[in-house]
């Protein structure tokens, strides 16, 4: 059974030149997979993870024929019935953990604030839960992590605390939006492994959301392209360099290589396929 | 002098941001006309280096030159017709409130040149920007746009030598692939000399013909692209980096 | 390769300015445009637009002359031949009311002019050098800001003795600090940005940074911070003027008038009460335009055309 089921999604924001469609009748499901949304700044990828969590703030509007999580349908919900399953059920690791961490509340606290909006537990089961979950995002001191500031940790660091407190309620699906575009290569590998191992083995759906067409085929069973809000093509990450469609090739193409050879990189020809 | 003279001359190069030492000992040459490349993770002290080259980073100790002449500790005019910098934010590095041509006009405003508005459309040209953009503000432009107009004021000096700091890491692959072929153009054009800060090994592999590799503020090895291209880096420390860099290939080779 | 596609619309000409002048214009449009889409903002633009045009045609506007005095009608009531009433000595209220104009624009613009380009100034240098200059500059600016605005003009006048153009640069010296602490704020955010180190590198002096670059990015939170205190300088100099340090009789002003109508506010009330008002819509307006500029100015809320 799918997990989510979202048919001919649209986010529309008004601007001085009339509503523009920011993603625009895109169509997914997700099971017990791991789909990766690719597509250059702009193209709605991260809109579209938004919209499911109902984080797309006024003026934008989201409309879809359907948006089912489990079944369940997610618009109309109310603020409190979305809380429920934001978080808990559905939850989302963001690009930069310092923007996404509070500075001013331990570690510890806020994994385990993370967890109690969800689950009443007592506070010395709270607190072993966080300690192991600190454990499943290898790092290695829970109880000298969990007295630390934000400020105190390095960024992968912070993004493992990040994908700590998002797992932690044991949710179905997690959204991964550009999870390690902030970090440096050694750690992205790393970060990405673990979010991969945690997925794998709690039985999760996860969106991964980035620009990255290479490090969304590694990580990915399905991958699919988006351009000015549309979805490109969908694909199985095992045949991305077959890809069809002369945008996703172009964006492989445009990639430079460790074995250089070419003298200048092929350019997308936008007119291709641009409709404005 | 010699025609074997650098063309950038860093000898037992120690910088500090206040008691903190964040490069130890760098010793590098790059040749005229070479495009050089000082690869590294966050926090190597890879940008500190170009920063403390421009006078940005005024405490340093040990020797710098460019063009065989010493550097003062801080931005000079004379200097500022030598060498220029590119910076990595192209939203950060253009004045909001100015227009593309007030930008552009800045520099040869402070240096009195003539002609500034041939000047000008020239530069927009060489930059591969419509003449349109002139009077436009920054917001009007995409982050590509930007980060030409960012190289085109680094022009409008004709320096010789430009430190390139992360040019295209905050842009798209598709535009970085137009960024780095227009900055590759310009070095064949102008003769420039490139040094370029970066964490992408393959944006090095197609714009640079050596390397430095640093960690914690010191240079690990200094490497031909050659070797990069095959992989044949002497430190652990690179061979790692090489390794994470590439992992389609590097798996390809250890199946 | 040509840049990514422009909406070549109706909107070229804005979109595309062909000269500086043209660009600047479609930009000063666009504020005014947004400003009235605020109907608040339009509101106070409004009230400022009739004090001004009061305060141009005075002369014409006015029925009587405001310092011609006509015993014999003394202390009328409002009615169609004096519409705001008469005062003690049988001026006309309205027509002291129009001619006031004149003197509330007079100090406001010399305060604003005195005052905003001083505090500045003084916060982009003592933010962009910090260090000493910032501790020194700073700590003057503190002790501004820790004495009281009206005990502070009071003792000025006291010294300078009474007069309106005393009362303007002793309220022009109490009111700079605040925009030193704001510009100050401000230079610090973009101290350190790219564009002023990329100012830096081109040989610009720190002189040439500060006026060229850093300045007109303070600027805008500036004007909205001047049009905002507008109120407080206007109650100010009124207040100067109802103790009988601002402006002398016969000057037709507004604080003045309120203080020679205190004697008969039980019985003719109109003679405090018409110039009560009047500062009351101007201070209003300058609130309302200077809450809409901030909605349109402020680069955090969003400054995209």
């Amino acid at each position: 059974m799918s997990l989510l089921d979202i048919q001919n999604l649209t986010v529309t924001f008004p601007t001085p030149r009339g509503p523009v469609n920011v993603v625009d009748g895109v169509s997914l499901t997700l099971g017990t997979e791991r789909l990766g949304i690719v597509g250059e700044s702009g193209s709605g990828k991260s809109m579209t993870g938004r919209a499911i969590l109902g984080l797309v703030r006024p003026p934008g509007v989201v409309k879809a024929d359907r948006m089912e999580f489990e079944g369940q349908e997610l618009q109309g919900l109310s603020d409190r019935a979305m809380r429920k399953i934001r978080g808990a059920r559905i939850s989302m690791v963001m690009q930069d953990p310092k923007f996404s961490l509070n500075p001013v509340m331990t570690v510890g606290r806020q994994i385990e604030e993370a967890l109690r909006t969800h689950e009443s537990l007592p506070r010395r089961a709270l607190k072993a839960r966080v300690a192991e979950m600190l454990e499943a995002v290898r790092i290695h001191d829970p109880e000298r992590v969990m007295g630390l500031y934000p400020h105190e940790v390095s960024g992968g660091m912070g993004q493992r605390i990040m994908i700590a407190m998002m797992l932690i309620p044991r949710p179905r699906i997690l959204i991964a939006d550009e999870p390690t575009s902030a970090l440096d290569v050694s750690v992205q590998g790393q970060v990405l492994d673990l979010i991969d191992e945690l997925v794998r083995e709690n039985g999760m759906g996860m969106m991964l959301v980035s620009h990255d067409l290479h490090l969304v085929g590694r990580y990915c069973d399905r991958v699919m392209v988006m351009n000015a809000g549309q979805v490109v093509e969908t694909l199985d990450a095992k045949n991305l360099h077959a890809a069809q469609h002369p945008y996703t090739k172009g964006l492989l193409a445009a990639v430079p290589r460790m074995n250089e050879t070419r003298a200048e990189l092929p350019t997308l020809d936008r007119s291709q396929w641009a409709s404005t | 002098m010699g025609f074997d003279m650098s063309a950038i001359h860093l000898k037992d190069l120690n910088i500090f941001y206040g008691d903190t030492q964040v490069v130890h000992d760098v010793t590098l040459d790059v040749a005229p006309g070479e495009s050089f490349a000082l690869v590294g993770e966050s926090g190597s002290g890879k940008s500190t280096i170009l920063k403390a080259i421009m006078g940005l980073a005024p405490d340093w100790t040990g020797t710098i030159e460019v063009d065989g002449k010493p550097r003062s500790h801080g931005p000079d005019r004379a200097f500022s017709r030598q060498c220029q910098m590119v910076f990595q934010d192209p939203y950060g590095s253009l004045h909001p409130r100015k227009t593309i041509d007030a930008t552009l006009a800045e520099p040869l405003l402070i240096h009195g040149l003539k002609n500034r508005d041939a000047r000008v459309v020239e530069l927009l040209g060489e930059v591969g920007l419509d003449a349109r953009f002139r009077f436009r503000f920054p917001h009007q432009l995409s982050g590509g746009q930007r980060q030409r107009v960012a190289i085109a004021r680094a022009l409008a000096l004709e320096p010789r030598f430009l430190l390139l700091d992360e040019p295209t890491s905050a842009l798209d692959v598709s535009i970085q692939a137009e960024i780095l072929n227009l900055l590759k153009r310009l070095r064949k054009e102008r003769g420039l000399t490139y040094l370029m800060v970066t964490h992408n090994l393959p944006v090095v592999a197609f714009m640079c013909d050596r390397l430095a590799v640093m960690r914690h503020g010191r240079i690990e090895e200094i490497a031909s692209a050659e070797a990069l291209k095959t992989g044949a880096l002497a430190t652990p420390y690179a061979r790692e980096l090489y390794r994470l860099s590439n992992p389609e290939e590097t798996a390809e080779e250890q199946p | 390769m040509s840049p990514k596609t422009m909406g070549l619309s109706a909107w070229l000409t804005d979109d595309a300015p062909a000269s500086r002048a043209q660009a600047n214009l479609g930009r000063a449009y666009d504020i005014f445009r947004r400003l009235c889409r605020n109907p608040l903002a339009a509101l106070g633009m409004a009230i400022l637009l009739v004090l001004v045009l009061c305060a141009a045609f005075a002369p014409w506007i006015a029925p009587y002359s405001p310092i011609g005095q006509d015993l014999p009608n003394r202390l009328l009531p409002p009615s169609a031949a004096h519409w705001m009433g008469t005062d003690e000595l049988g001026r006309d209220i309205f027509s002291r009311v129009v001619h006031g104009a004149r003197l509330t624009l007079l100090i406001v613009g010399l305060v604003a002019v005195i005052s905003a380009p001083v505090g500045l100034i003084l916060g982009a240098v003592s933010g962009y050098f910090g260090g000493w200059a910032d501790r020194i500059l700073m700590g003057i600016t503190d002790i501004f800001l820790s004495l009281p605005k009206l005990i502070l003009a009071l003792a000025f006048v006291a010294a300078l003795g009474p007069g309106i153009e005393n009362a303007i640069i002793a309220i022009a010296i109490t009111a700079w600090p605040p925009y030193a602490r704001l510009a100050r704020a401000e230079t610090l955010t973009f101290r350190n940005a790219e564009f002023v180190q990329a100012a830096r590198l081109a040989g610009g002096s720190h002189a040439r940074v500060i006026g060229l670059h850093i300045l007109p990015l303070c600027t805008s939170s500036t004007i909205i911070r001047v049009t905002l205190d507008m109120a407080g300088i206007i109650l100010t100099a009124a207040g100067l003027g109802f103790l009988g340090l601002g402006a002398q009789p016969p000057l037709p002003e507004w604080g003045a008038m309120i203080s020679r109508g205190r004697a008969f506010i039980l019985d003719q009330w109109w003679v405090a009460t018409m110039p009560g008002f009047a500062i009351i819509v101007v201070s209003l307006g300058f609130c309302f335009l200077g809450d809409g500029l901030r909605d349109v100015l402020d680069p955090k809320s969003g400054d995209k055309a």
